[in-house]
C-alpha cells in the first residue's frame, strides 16, 4: 500500500521539520502526499505552520529535517527559480514598473521563449481570467481583484503542474473573493493542475477543496475532504476551528460500541458518539454541530436523552433563524433551524427540550 | 495656511517670526553664492563690487575671467582631471554602495549595524583623519602599484584618487539606496525566483528598475562629494590630479584671481542643472513604479 501511494504522490513532504531559531519547532513532523491534479487548501491559524510549509515547498525557506519531494524527486537542494512552480501572493506581487502584459510575458521571457510565443501565451492566459483589455495598464492602475487576477495568469502563463497560492483573497471583499474562489477552481480543475491553497478563511477552504489539511501547532490535525472535515471532526481542535460548533463539557459514563453517555458538569447525561475517547471516566468535550440540534421529540430514538434550554435569544438572518439557549450553564449554545413556513419562532424566556441523534453529537478530547 | 481667526496674539506674533526665521535662514543659505555671481563679471581683478558696478556702468563687467578660465592651461588641467575622476569615483561608489546596501537589507546578515558604521565611516569620521589616513594608506599602495605591477606614475596617481573618492561617496549611495530598499517589497524578489529568473536577472528587472531613484541620488550626492572634495585630494594626489577645488583652493592661496569667481558661478549652473536633470529622472522612474498617475 504505502509503495503504491508512493508512486502516485506529485507532492510529498515526509517526516518535515522546519525551526527558524534552533529551538522552536515551528513545522512538527509533516507528512503529506499529493496526487497529481488535486487542490489541496492547508487551513489554520496564523503561526500553524501553514505558511512556512507553502515556503518550503516554494523553497524559499529550507526544511530543517526531512524531505520534499515533487514528482518524485527531492527538491531540498534546488532552489526556487529552477522548480518550475507558479506562485499567486496575498499582497499580488506585481512588478509596479512593467505592464500587465510585461509581468506575464516575464516568466516566458526567463524561459527564452521566442516574441510570438510569448504573445500568444500571454493573450491566452488574460484570456482565461477575462483581463485581455487590460495589457497595457500598469498594476497601479488596476482595482485589487483585477490585480489578483493578473497574479493568476502570470501563475499559470508558464504552464506549471503545480501551483501555490498564498492566501489570495485575503485583501479583497467579500463579493469578489467569492467570484475569484469559483475562477480559481474553475481554472485548476479545467488546467488539470495541482495546487496547494493555503488560507485561514474556513468557507474559502470547504467551498475550493478537493482536501483541507488543517494545521495546528505545526501539524496536521486532520487532512481529509471538506464534508468529511465538517461532519466528522477527529478532535476538537478540527471541531472548533471548522464551522459553527456547540461544545459541553463532561465526563464519559460508559461506552457501548460506537455510542456512549456522557455526564455534564452539571449532572445531566446525554449521548455521544465516541471519537478520540477511550476509558470511562475520561474527560470530554462534545461537539453538536447547531443545525443538527433537535427540538421535536418524534424525530429522536424513544430512548435519546434531552435536556432542557431557556431560551435566552432568538435571531431572525432571513434564510435561517439562530436561537441563542442555555444548555447545562452554558450559555452559547446556539441552534440554527431553517425558515420553513411551521417553523416555531422561539422567545427568549421560554424552556424547550433538545436533544440530537447520537452519532451527530462526537465526543472529542477535553 | 493662513492664520485662524481665533489665533491669539502669541499666535499672531509667532506666525509673523516663524516667517521671518525662514527668510533670514534662506538668506544665510544662499546670498553668498548669490554675491559670487555678480563679482565673477568684474572688469577688475578685485574680490569687491567696483563703483563702476555699482553704477552699473557697462564698462565695470566683462566676461574675462570666464575667458581665463577657458584659456589657463592650469584651470583646464584642474578641470579635465576633475572630469575624469569624480565620474569614475562615483560609478566605483554607485556599484558597491548599491550591492552593500542590498546586501545589508538581508534579514540573515550577521553584525549588520557594525559593518554599517564601518561603511559609513567615512562620512562621520573628520575629513582631514580620513585624509591622513589615506595618505599612508594610498602612498603605500601606490609604490607598490609602481614597483611591482610597473604602472605609470600619472596612472597611479588617478587610481589613488579615484579610490579615495569612491571611498568617500559609498556613504551616501548605501543610505539612500537603503531608504529605498526599505519600502521595495521582498515577494517580489521572490515572485521573480519563482517565475524561473535567477538571481542576477531578478536583479537588472526587478529590483534595479525599482531602487532607481536612491541609486540615482545617491550617486549625485557621490559625484558631487567628488567634485568638491579639496581635502583627500591634496593628500592623496600630486599635482598632476590637481581637481578643480584643489586649483580653486591655491588660487585663493597664491593669486587671488577672480577666476575663482567665475568658476565658482559655473560650477553652481552646473548643479543646478544636474539637480534638476536627477530630479527629473527621479519623478519619471517614480511614475513608472506606479506611484503616481500618470
Amino acid at each position: 500500500m504505502a509503495d503504491i501511494a508512493t508512486d502516485q504522490a506529485f507532492v510529498e513532504f515526509e517526516r518535515v521539520q522546519k525551526s527558524y531559531d534552533g529551538e522552536v519547532l515551528v513545522v512538527k513532523d509533516l507528512n503529506l502526499s499529493m496526487p497529481k491534479g488535486e487542490f489541496l487548501t492547508m487551513l489554520g491559524p496564523s503561526g500553524s505552520g501553514k505558511t512556512t510549509c507553502l515556503m518550503m515547498l516554494a523553497g524559499f525557506e529550507t526544511a530543517t529535517h526531512g524531505d520534499i519531494r515533487l514528482d518524485g524527486v527531492s527538491i531540498n537542494n534546488i532552489p526556487p527559480h529552477k522548480r518550475g512552480i507558479g506562485m499567486v501572493f496575498q499582497n499580488y506581487a506585481l512588478f509596479p514598473h512593467m505592464t500587465v502584459a510585461e509581468n506575464l510575458s516575464f516568466p516566458l521571457e526567463v524561459r527564452k521563449i521566442g516574441k510570438s510565443d510569448r504573445e500568444e501565451k500571454v493573450m491566452r492566459a488574460l484570456g482565461m481570467v477575462q483581463m485581455q483589455d487590460f495589457a497595457g495598464r500598469r498594476p497601479a492602475q488596476l482595482s485589487g481583484g483585477q490585480q489578483q487576477r493578473i497574479a493568476l495568469a502570470r501563475a499559470l502563463v508558464f504552464e506549471p503542474e503545480l501551483v501555490l497560492m498564498d492566501e489570495p483573497l485575503g485583501a479583497l471583499d467579500k463579493q469578489l473573493r467569492e467570484t475569484l474562489q469559483f475562477e480559481i477552481t474553475r481554472l485548476a480543475h479545467d488546467l488539470g493542475i495541482t495546487t496547494v491553497y493555503v488560507t485561514h478563511d474556513q468557507t474559502e477552504a470547504l467551498t475550493m477543496s478537493d482536501r483541507v489539511a488543517v494545521f495546528d501547532d505545526g501539524r496536521i490535525q486532520q487532512l481529509a475532504p471538506p464534508d468529511a472535515l465538517y461532519e466528522e471532526p477527529q478532535n476538537s481542535f478540527v471541531a472548533q476551528f471548522i464551522g459553527e460548533n456547540n461544545t459541553l463539557l463532561g465526563i464519559i459514563e460508559k461506552i457501548k460500541g460506537d455510542t456512549c453517555e456522557v455526564r455534564l458538569d452539571d449532572g445531566s447525561i446525554i449521548d455521544a458518539k465516541p471519537i478520540n475517547v477511550t476509558e470511562v471516566g475520561q474527560r470530554t468535550r462534545v461537539s453538536i454541530r447547531p443545525e443538527r440540534v433537535e427540538m421535536d421529540k418524534t424525530r429522536l430514538n424513544p430512548d435519546a436523552h434531552t435536556l432542557k434550554a431557556e431560551v435566552l435569544e432568538f435571531i431572525y438572518m432571513g434564510d435561517i433563524f439562530r436561537t441563542r439557549l442555555r444548555v447545562a450553564g452554558n450559555d452559547d449554545f446556539v441552534i440554527k433551524t431553517r425558515n420553513a413556513p411551521d417553523q416555531i419562532r422561539l422567545t427568549p424566556g421560554t424552556v424547550v427540550d433538545i436533544g440530537w441523534m447520537a452519532q451527530d453529537c462526537r465526543a472529542l478530547d477535553a | 495656511m493662513g492664520l485662524p481667526p481665533y489665533a491669539t496674539l502669541g499666535q499672531r506674533i509667532w506666525y509673523y517670526s516663524f516667517r521671518v526665521i525662514c527668510g533670514l535662514i534662506f538668506f544665510f543659505l544662499i546670498a553668498p553664492i548669490v554675491v559670487v555671481m555678480p563679482l565673477s563679471f568684474n572688469a577688475q581683478d578685485f574680490f569687491t563690487f567696483t563703483p563702476e558696478m555699482l553704477r552699473l556702468d557697462p564698462a565695470g563687467y566683462s566676461l574675462k575671467h570666464y575667458e581665463d578660465f577657458l584659456t589657463n592651461p592650469q584651470w583646464q588641467l584642474a578641470m579635465k582631471n576633475s572630469l575624469i575622476i569624480a565620474p569614475i569615483a562615483t560609478i566605483i561608489s554607485v556599484s558597491l554602495g548599491t550591492l552593500a546596501a542590498i546586501g545589508l537589507s538581508q534579514s540573515h546578515v550577521p553584525f549588520k549595524g557594525a559593518i554599517m558604521a564601518i561603511l559609513i565611516s567615512p562620512m562621520i569620521v573628520p575629513l582631514i583623519i580620513s585624509a591622513t589616513g589615506m595618505f599612508f594608506f594610498y602612498s603605500s599602495l601606490g609604490n607598490w602599484m609602481e614597483s611591482t605591477l610597473g604602472l605609470d606614475k600619472g596612472f597611479v596617481g588617478y587610481v589613488k584618487v579615484i579610490l579615495a573618492h569612491a571611498v568617500l561617496g559609498i556613504p551616501f549611495v548605501i543610505i539612500t539606496v537603503t531608504a529605498t530598499l526599505v519600502g521595495f517589497d521582498r515577494s517580489l524578489t521572490r515572485a521573480a525566483a519563482n517565475m524561473g529568473a535567477g538571481p542576477v536577472t531578478t536583479f537588472f528587472r526587478v529590483q534595479m528598475p525599482l531602487i532607481l531613484p536612491g541609486v540615482i541620488s545617491g550617486g549625485l550626492f557621490a559625484f558631487i562629494t567628488s567634485f568638491d572634495e579639496v581635502v583627500v585630494v591634496l593628500f592623496v594626489g600630486s599635482a598632476s590630479q590637481k581637481t578643480l577645488p584643489w586649483q580653486m583652493f591655491i588660487g585663493l592661496r597664491e593669486q587671488i584671481s577672480p577666476t575663482i569667481l567665475a568658476v565658482a558661478t559655473i560650477l553652481v549652473v552646473i548643479s543646478i542643472c544636474l539637480l534638476t536633470t536627477v530630479e527629473l529622472l527621479r519623478r519619471r522612474s517614480e511614475r513608472l513604479r506606479g506611484m503616481s498617475p500618470g
